[in-house]
């Protein structure tokens, strides 16, 4: 092993050009051969870029959300489909299948909140959205593309967890029961039967409101990330019973978001402080401090193939390549040097 | 002359048998210089022959003597003289030569050395009569004759000695190798080459002593003063290793158990000439292993001969300092072991350590010597027991003080270590329940290695003791660190849960160490908000913010900067240290630089006004020339970048090396690259652009006023006084700042008044001043064109040469030395540059 520590990484390359602060991402393909990858960002002006990872352009711009922040962006395993939702109160999905990009249906939101919603999609057309209600502690729950509202979770009368601030739709895979964790204002998660409509289980993490968090549902463990100076990593026990397995003190308060990388190995945080950290999942050690941005980190995302990408209130975007996956995917973005090449390629 | 128990009497040689000798000599004389007829050679021979001790029906024991005394050289002269290839093959078989040689094997040694000799002298160059004799000598080597000749020395002469003749024989044992490698040149052989003729000398002077101590046994007289000689003789001649590297361990054997041996060498010793006491005596010294060997073949030398006492107290520990601390140990060692050596020792100390402190000395004195005379110091102090400190405590305690002053005071690192390490040991040792001197050095190998000397003496036999003991620690040692490796890999399989079968602990972390607290948020976003936040501000978040951010402002608003640039200055020289903030002094430092940078005129002009004005510290002081050094180098960069942050204080005088650039140059370019798409390819980047130096215009107001008042001195501030300190950095920065203003039209003015400066200081007697001067003037050199120079300032030029000479040869401190023999070479090249050689 080498005795002095590597060097911190530098970028691999930087999307510049939304114009506004980033506050979404999402990649999109690449990982199945389905042609080129992309990029998607949701900017504060309200705009959805869709980003070529081969020519570092974008290719289009999505104007749905009525120049109000686009704060999260998915898209749906069965065709070209994305969801986005703004500040603007509407949940859009867009048809991006052949060149397109119009806005097939939209739902209404009737929640001011940040919270950003939550799809469990299957292979089936059904599929389920999960998406803040209308009264400020409530999280509703629909059917789509129906659009039924299934249930609505409110919490019971004496626990006043404040405002949801961010969800996750899950199934366990022995179980075929759909689960939600919600974090909440007061800074607990908390885990709900949608079918039972009631709180599993409920445990403080943060003492400020929970910003961002992800969940490993292979090993039943979770990470969220607050406004305080701590990252809380958080396990699921056999009886549905959440726990605080331990927590990470940050140098700087304030984490905007979290995420696994796909293959479970690596984190990575979106901070307050410009900076994104990346820590070992298993053992949550430090691995690299990103600095690269002059403004708060709002967002990051994980590709299939391992890109990590960043988005920030500086208006950039940063793509980084760490810890390169092993696994057979052979996107093409792998290595530096191999995404240099394609790039030459593309502009020759 | 040592005294036997008995005299022996001697026969005198009777007058018919002197003439009957006579007569046979002068008749074989005639045959063998006359014969051709081996036979009747063979059988003058063999009548000869009779006359030498233990030959076959032999002699009168009369004759035999009176042939010896008398007639022997002139046989082997006329033997010698006979010898040539025809004459020798007169008799087969090598009769004859065998006969001839056995004259010389057998006969009294140190006439046939001395003929052998005389043959080997008079002869005009390699022969075959030459290589006989020399072969000849190298077998009379061989069989042990040289203890003979020795031998033949040590007894009571028959007649009064006869000086000359003992005279010459030391010459010719001592001086053989030399006369043979004379003599024989190429055709030299082994025998005589020094390093094998002076072990065989040293043999052979063991076994002469043999004889002497079987003699002395046996009741006869005996002297050992020719063995002296020879033995005093070949130290002088720097044979010492060789010598007494063969003498030495077995007279350490020999007088082990025996008086009688340690008397014969105390007296081997003692009769060595004055004039070779210090070569043998610096060789013993090296030679004997420990003072107990030493103080077995020396006994009280010291205390008798006074010639020792000078070499041993004063030569070896004040003028020289090539002795290892072996050598050093085994010396003061000897002095320690006898009670009436010991007062020497004391007066060893008290005069070590009044050369230690003396200010001369510490000014003067190469580094190695004033080491040495540390290291000695201390096994002094080692050696020496409290009840002898106390007497002279008072006087030891002066001397001490007054040299720690004297060292601390200098402005050489090293010098001030060696002070600090022998002041803690010596006040320690000599006022032992006095208060503690402690002072904050680094620890080194010289200062460990130092400190190891001052450790008390082991009892005896404890050094196989002392090894011993350690072996046991390891073992302990490491069982615990392997407990918790143990502990920790099953505490990692739990938390794994077993789904990870993967080793992706191989992720191995980055840097992280600039992972530091945002502080951002108090930042003042203008130069003015942070000048008053660094004069009020009573937030001293917002201070230290203000601190942190105020290079980075300087470099992007320089419109701003250059309206409050004096008062920035100001602030930021006046400024302190008022909460503990990491890195202040480089933070204070770049924010400095960069104001000069910014507005150079006026803030060069108010710094080094600065620079003598009162009531400044000397830390301050330094600060202005370290800022002014390091603006003037980022100023005369070429195609320097708006924004360039530089870190570090690099000492005064490094002038701007080119090492790190490469290395920063490809990080970028690779930056570049990987953010940058060509549509064409076109011809590679250029390189900076080429523009004028900014240093040009503004030099003269970082340079001249600090050449200003130098001699002045004021109440707080005299450079010229005890601030030599100060002096050096100046002197450093002069150079620097000279060096910097290369290809400026100032220069030359520059040059001429650095010069002068130079000129005035050249006998500081500073050492860091003197290597400020000579880089000063080689900066001169570099800087100012090889033609101005030649046209406005030869005389100086020439000055300065002379002295760079003397200072190339003469200067104790070896970095003047070197520095001024660098200025020596450029000022060689200069006149080639100027002068092409002449073609061939």
């Amino acid at each position: 092993m080498a005795a002095s520590p590597l060097p911190p990484p530098d970028p691999q390359f930087v999307l510049r050009g939304t114009q506004s602060a980033v506050h979404a991402l999402h990649f999109f393909g690449g990982a199945q051969g389905q042609g080129c990858p992309l990029l998607l960002s949701g900017s504060l002006s309200g705009l959805v870029h869709i980003w070529s990872l081969q020519t570092r352009r974008a290719v289009a711009t999505l104007d749905g959300h009525g120049g109000q922040c686009v704060t999260w962006l998915q898209t749906l395993p069965q065709g070209h489909q994305l969801l986005s939702q703004g500040r603007d109160l509407k949940l859009h999905l867009w048809d991006l299948a052949e060149g397109r990009n119009a806005v097939v249906d939209s739902v209404a939101l009737e929640s001011m909140g940040f919270c950003r919603s939550s799809v469990l999609a299957g292979t089936q057309e059904r599929w389920m959205l999960a998406m803040p209600g209308r009264g400020s502690d409530e999280v509703q729950i629909l059917e789509m593309p129906s659009k039924t509202s299934v249930c609505t979770l409110k919490p019971e009368a004496d626990a006043k967890p404040g405002m949801p601030m961010c969800l996750e739709l899950w199934q366990a895979d022995s179980n075929p029961r759909p689960l939600l964790l919600a974090g909440y204002e007061d800074g607990s998660v908390a885990l709900w039967d949608v079918s039972e409509r009631k709180v599993c289980s409920r445990v403080a993490c943060h003492t400020e409101p929970v910003m961002g968090f992800d969940f490993d549902s292979q090993k039943a463990r979770g990470v969220s990330g607050s406004a305080e100076k701590a990252l809380a990593v958080w396990s699921l026990d056999e009886q549905q019973a959440l726990q605080v397995c331990r927590t990470h003190e940050l140098t700087n308060p304030g984490i905007a978001d979290v995420k696994i990388r796909p293959d479970r190995k690596i984190l990575a945080t979106a901070g307050w402080d410009h900076r994104v950290r990346v820590f070992h999942w298993r053992t949550m050690k430090p691995l690299a401090v990103l600095r690269f941005h002059s403004a708060t980190v709002h967002c990051v995302a994980f590709a299939a193939d391992g890109l990590l990408a960043a988005g920030s209130g500086d208006q950039r975007i940063s793509i980084w390549s760490l810890y390169p996956t092993h696994s057979d995917m052979s996107a093409p973005l792998l290595g530096p040097a191999e995404g240099r090449e394609v790039g030459a390629h593309a502009v020759a | 002359m040592l005294q036997g128990e008995g005299t022996a009497g001697r026969q005198q040689g009777m007058d018919p048998a002197r003439s009957a000798v006579l007569l046979a000599v002068r008749e074989a004389l005639h045959n063998l210089s006359t014969s051709e007829d081996g036979g009747h050679i063979l059988s003058t021979l063999g009548a000869l022959k009779r006359y030498l001790q233990g030959a076959e029906n032999p002699a009168l024991p009369g004759e035999q003597e009176e042939f010896a005394r008398m007639h022997f050289s002139a046989v082997l002269r006329c033997l010698v003289g006979r010898l040539s290839s025809g004459w020798l093959g007169l008799l087969p078989d090598g009769q004859l030569e065998d006969l001839w040689a056995s004259f010389f094997l057998e006969g009294p040694a140190d006439q046939a050395f001395l003929v052998l000799m005389e043959s080997i002298e008079g002869a005009a160059g390699p022969s075959f009569h030459l290589m006989k004799v020399a072969q000849l000598l190298a077998r009379f080597l061989n069989t042990g004759r040289m203890a003979a000749v020795m031998e033949g020395q040590c007894r009571p002469p028959a007649e009064p000695a006869f000086p000359l003749l003992q005279e010459t024989l030391l010459t010719k044992v001592v001086g053989l190798p030399d006369h043979l490698g004379n003599r024989l040149q190429r055709e030299n052989l082994e025998a005589f080459l020094p390093q094998n003729y002076f072990p065989l000398l040293g043999e052979e002077i063991m076994r002469a002593l043999q004889a002497v101590v079987d003699s002395l046994r046996g009741g006869w007289d005996c002297s050992v003063s020719f063995l002296s000689r020879v033995l005093g003789k070949a130290c002088v001649h720097g044979r010492q290793k060789e010598i007494l590297g063969v003498l030495v361990p077995r007279l350490t054997a020999l007088s082990e158990g025996s008086c009688l041996w340690q008397r014969v060498c105390w007296r081997l010793v003692e009769s060595v000439p004055d004039r070779a006491m210090e070569a043998l005596l610096t060789g013993l010294v090296e030679v004997a292993a420990g003072p107990e060997v030493l103080s077995r073949l020396l006994g009280n030398l010291v205390v008798k001969s006074r010639k020792a006492r000078f070499v041993m107290t004063r030569k070896i520990l004040f003028l020289q300092h090539r002795h290892s601390t072996p050598t050093l140990q085994s010396l003061l060692g000897y002095l320690a072991m006898d009670s009436q050596r010991r007062p020497l020792l004391v007066q060893v100390l008290r005069e070590l350590l009044e050369t230690w402190g003396s200010s001369s000395a510490v000014r003067h004195t190469p580094l190695p010597q004033q080491r040495y005379v540390s290291t000695a110091l201390l096994i002094c102090l080692v050696h020496l027991g409290e009840a002898e400190l106390q007497d002279s405590r008072d006087e030891l305690l002066a001397s001490l003080m007054a040299g720690v002053k004297n060292r601390l005071d200098s402005s050489l690192p090293a010098v001030r270590r060696l002070g600090m390490i022998v002041a803690e040991v010596a006040s320690a040792r000599i006022h032992p329940e006095g208060p503690r001197l402690r002072f904050q050095y680094e620890e080194d190998e010289l200062s460990r290695e130092l400190l190891a000397l001052a450790a008390p003496l082991p009892v005896a036999d404890s050094p196989a003791e002392a090894e011993a003991s350690p072996s046991v620690a390891p073992v302990a040692a490491e069982t615990p660190d392997r407990g918790s490796a143990d502990g920790g890999v099953p505490q990692a399989q739990l938390e794994g849960s077993g789904s990870d079968l993967d080793s992706d602990d191989e992720l191995v972390p980055y840097d992280m160490s600039g992972d530091q607290e945002l502080k951002s948020g108090k930042a003042p976003a203008y130069v003015r908000d942070c000048v008053e936040a660094l004069t009020s501000s009573e937030d001293w978040e917002r201070w230290e913010a203000a601190l942190r951010a105020l290079e980075g402002l300087i470099l992007r608003s320089p419109a701003a900067v250059r309206e409050v640039s004096v008062e920035l200055a100001k602030v930021l020289l006046h400024l302190e240290e008022k909460t503990s903030v990491v890195g202040f002094e480089g933070l204070r430092q770049r924010a400095l630089v960069a104001v000069v940078v910014t507005d150079p005129a006026p803030v060069a002009e108010y710094l080094t006004s600065q620079f003598y004005a009162v009531n400044f510290s000397l830390r301050q002081r330094m600060d202005i020339l370290d800022v002014l050094t390091l603006a003037a180098q980022e100023l005369s960069r070429p195609g320097r970048l708006p924004k360039a942050p530089q870190c570090g204080s690099p000492s005064p005088g490094s002038q701007p090396s080119s090492t790190p650039a490469p290395a920063w140059r490809a990080v970028v370019e690779e930056r570049i690259r990987n953010k940058t798409r060509r549509f064409s390819q076109g011809s590679a980047r250029r390189g900076p652009d080429a523009r004028p130096n900014e240093f040009n215009l503004v030099a003269g107001y970082f340079f001249f006023p600090l050449l200003r008042h130098f001699d002045r001195p004021l109440v707080t501030f005299d450079l010229l006084g005890e601030d030599q300190l100060v002096l050096g950095r100046l002197v450093h920065t002069l150079g620097a700042l000279m060096y910097l203003a290369v290809n400026t039209t100032v220069a030359v003015a520059m040059g001429k008044a650095l010069l002068e400066f130079v000129w005035t200081l050249r006998f500081h007697g500073d050492a860091y001043v003197r290597r400020g001067l000579l880089s000063a003037v080689s900066s001169v050199l570099l800087s100012v064109p090889a033609e101005r120079l030649l046209a406005d300032l030869p005389d100086e030029l020439l000055e300065a040469r002379s002295w760079l000479a003397d200072v190339a040869e003469q200067d104790p401190d070896e970095d003047c030395r070197l520095l001024a023999v660098r200025a020596l070479l450029l000022l060689e090249k200069l006149r080639h540059t100027l002068v092409p050689p002449a073609p061939p």
